[in-house]
């Protein structure tokens, strides 16, 4: 059993590319491409020395002593969460801005959901000079205002998707549909695991510094390069497919995905793809998602803008398929609890979608000995208001 | 022999109606049909809904989601074609995204295709490649046509490919864009109208994207065998409902 991608863009039954003929010199040209500009040495070394210099990588391998007191284990943090821009989504943005310049692409599109991947793609867009649209689902805009605000002052424009749910799922679309209005001189930076082959795989290396430094960082303090666990949230699966990478065919590295239940997985309001999707197409791969018996996407929920999304990538989908991942879904509740418990213990604020990874110590026992490596994708500045709302602060 | 096969060797150009079934209400879908035919339209697409239809503009979009709020779902889509047979002699292609088909699986959606009538399927997000290693056959064994559809930006490699394996028509559509999104043809895309003409390829090839009147509809038989129309059709129904698609098809083709 391999865990990466086939040459037919596949992880198992999962993947591929079903984009309209529209759709296909694009993906075509990136398809025949990406791996072949990334193992350019020049490519390499720019993209190296911007995530050194400007995003500030290496990020943290960071002991959490009290939390491991707490819970009677050796817990890493992985602070991704130091990076520019706050979060996981940079490294990839980096990766794929030097990928457009190269294909020789002027404009760039992007979707968003909670405005963490529209800050990072405004971000390198005013770096390199090019011209930046974000679309953003309606409802999202009015719930992410201090986001929207950064993408404009980055310069770039953010176009409210108004069609459908008015979410991520919505803007993604939009994305796609403005691909397919301007196929000659347009690069679409997705932002996760997701979308048509390469996408999926492309986005994956991008993130896989982050478990490139785990194991080196970890052979430093321990003497050992792998951990016992690593453990993620998944909402489309970037960081956590960045946090897996380099360990994904050792198996003596067990894999942790936490999905967000939102109210409760049988609620009715939630996000766990897992429990809750069937087999289909979304955005343009074949993969698990939620959707109704006659093949309507649903709406998921999540009180964490970056989980609320009804698919799963399709590396993701073959980890969960297989059994290489365990998946476990944590509510709003327990996610916001563990949240405020990290604030509390070691003086750093997450994201709502980190919290729901570090809400897993209550809900699975490890053994004292086991090293234990959480991704710490993001920051929790963006929460604030919705932390401050839940608590009463 | 199908019949858009049939239709496809007769010496006329086509005109061909778009419609999504369940718009503007649950159950006009059959006598939209029925009144495209009396109207003399040559072939008609069904449009089955989709929550997220990538390759689609607002008008199209709205249409499908005021459909699958009237309640549109595909078993009765096929309940309400049923009968269809027995009033109507045109070819009739069903448009949809893949997914819905994959969930009702592929084969048992060809069965019914064919049960009720349906000659061919236009799925936009099914890969040409992906169709080939895998429902090929089955389209066959049901006797459908599958239509793919080519850009101006498709290669002329790609479109050889599309030809060899296309057993009805191809849809050409006129530009880089998602339907509803432009209100008449300018001198590329007629440079990419004489292009195709002149690759004289096997299988005939019917334009969409961009038709809404007369007189683009005349520019696109110039150089087709037909052409389709969509988000025009589906505004009319928005504000005239079923009434006057006779007065409707007349503006595009006295």
């Amino acid at each position: 059993m391999t865990y990466n991608i086939n040459e037919k863009g596949y992880y198992g039954e999962f993947g591929g590319a079903y984009i309209p003929e529209m759709l296909y010199p694009n993906v075509e040209e990136l398809r025949l491409k990406y791996l072949e500009v990334m193992a350019e040495p020049d490519f390499q070394t720019e993209f190296k020395a911007l995530l050194k210099n400007y995003v500030g990588r290496p990020s943290p391998l960071y002991f959490a002593k009290r939390l491991s007191e707490k819970y009677n284990t050796k817990i890493y943090l992985k602070r991704e969460d130091l990076n520019h821009t706050g979060a996981h989504k940079i490294n990839n943005t980096i990766g794929q801005i030097l990928m457009a310049q190269r294909l020789g692409k002027k404009r760039i599109i992007a979707e968003t959901g909670a405005g963490q991947h529209g800050v990072a793609t405004a971000t390198v867009c005013a770096l390199m000079g090019l011209e930046c649209i974000v679309y953003m689902g309606e409802i999202d805009i009015a719930r992410q205002a201090p986001n929207v605000a950064r993408m404009q002052m980055l310069g770039a424009k953010v176009i409210p998707a108004s069609s459908g749910s008015k979410t991520l799922k919505d803007a993604t679309n939009e994305a796609i549909r403005d691909w397919i209005n301007n196929p000659v001189d347009t690069h679409y930076i997705i932002g996760s695991v997701v979308g048509p082959h390469p996408y999926p795989d492309m986005v994956a290396r991008f993130q896989a510094i982050v478990s490139e430094e785990i194991k080196w960082q970890l052979q430093e303090q321990e003497g050992n390069p792998n951990p016992d666990y690593v453990i993620a949230c998944v909402g489309g699966g970037s960081n956590a497919a960045g946090a897996y990478y380099h360990f994904l065919e050792d198996t003596n590295v067990k894999l942790i995905a936490v999905e967000a239940a939102g109210k409760g997985v049988n609620s009715g309001e939630s996000a766990a793809t897992s429990s809750l999707g069937k087999i289909g197409i979304i955005h343009g791969s074949k993969t698990l998602l939620m959707q109704s018996k006659d093949g309507q996407i649903t709406e998921p929920y999540s009180i964490s803008a970056g989980l609320d999304y009804p698919g799963v990538g399709p590396l993701h989908a073959h980890l969960f398929q297989s059994g290489r991942a365990e998946f476990i879904a944590i509510t709003d509740d327990e996610a916001m609890e563990a949240g405020l418990e990290l604030c509390q213990l070691e003086g750093i604020i997450p994201a709502i979608e980190t919290a729901h990874a570090l809400a897993i110590f209550k809900e699975k026992p490890f053994q004292p000995n086991d090293i234990v490596v959480l991704s710490l994708s993001g920051r929790g500045d963006k929460d604030l208001s919705t932390y401050n709302n839940y608590f009463n602060i | 022999m199908n019949r858009i096969n049939q239709k496809l060797q007769a010496d006329k150009k086509l005109l061909s109606i778009y419609f999504t079934a369940g718009y503007p209400q649950l159950t006009d879908t059959v006598s939209i049909i029925q009144n495209l035919e009396k109207s003399g339209i040559d072939m008609v697409e069904i449009g089955l809904p989709f929550s997220d239809p990538l390759a689609d503009g607002p008008t199209i979009q709205a249409s499908s989601t005021q459909a699958l709020k009237n309640g549109m779902t595909t078993e009765t889509l096929f309940n309400q074609l049923k009968d269809i047979r027995k009033t109507v002699s045109i070819p009739l292609i069903i448009m949809g995204y893949f997914n819905p088909i994959l969930q009702f699986g592929v084969e048992a959606f060809c069965k019914k295709c064919q049960e009720v009538g349906i000659d061919g399927l236009i799925i936009p997000d099914l890969p040409v490649d992906v169709y080939n290693d895998n429902y090929k056959s089955i389209f066959e064994k049901y006797s459908l046509v599958n239509v793919f559809l080519i850009t101006p930006q498709t290669s002329e490699k790609r479109i050889q490919f599309i030809d060899s394996i296309s057993n009805g028509f191809i849809y050409m559509v006129s530009s880089a864009s998602v339907t509803g999104s432009q209100t008449g043809f300018g001198n590329d895309q007629l440079a990419y109208f004489k292009r195709i003409e002149t690759m004289k390829l096997k299988s005939p090839q019917i334009i969409g994207f961009g038709i809404s009147t007369n007189e683009t509809f005349n520019q696109a038989i110039k150089y087709a065998k037909g052409a389709i129309i969509g988000s025009a059709f589906i505004k009319h129904l928005k504000h005239e409902g079923v009434s006057n698609i006779d007065r409707f098809v007349k503006q595009i083709r006295p």
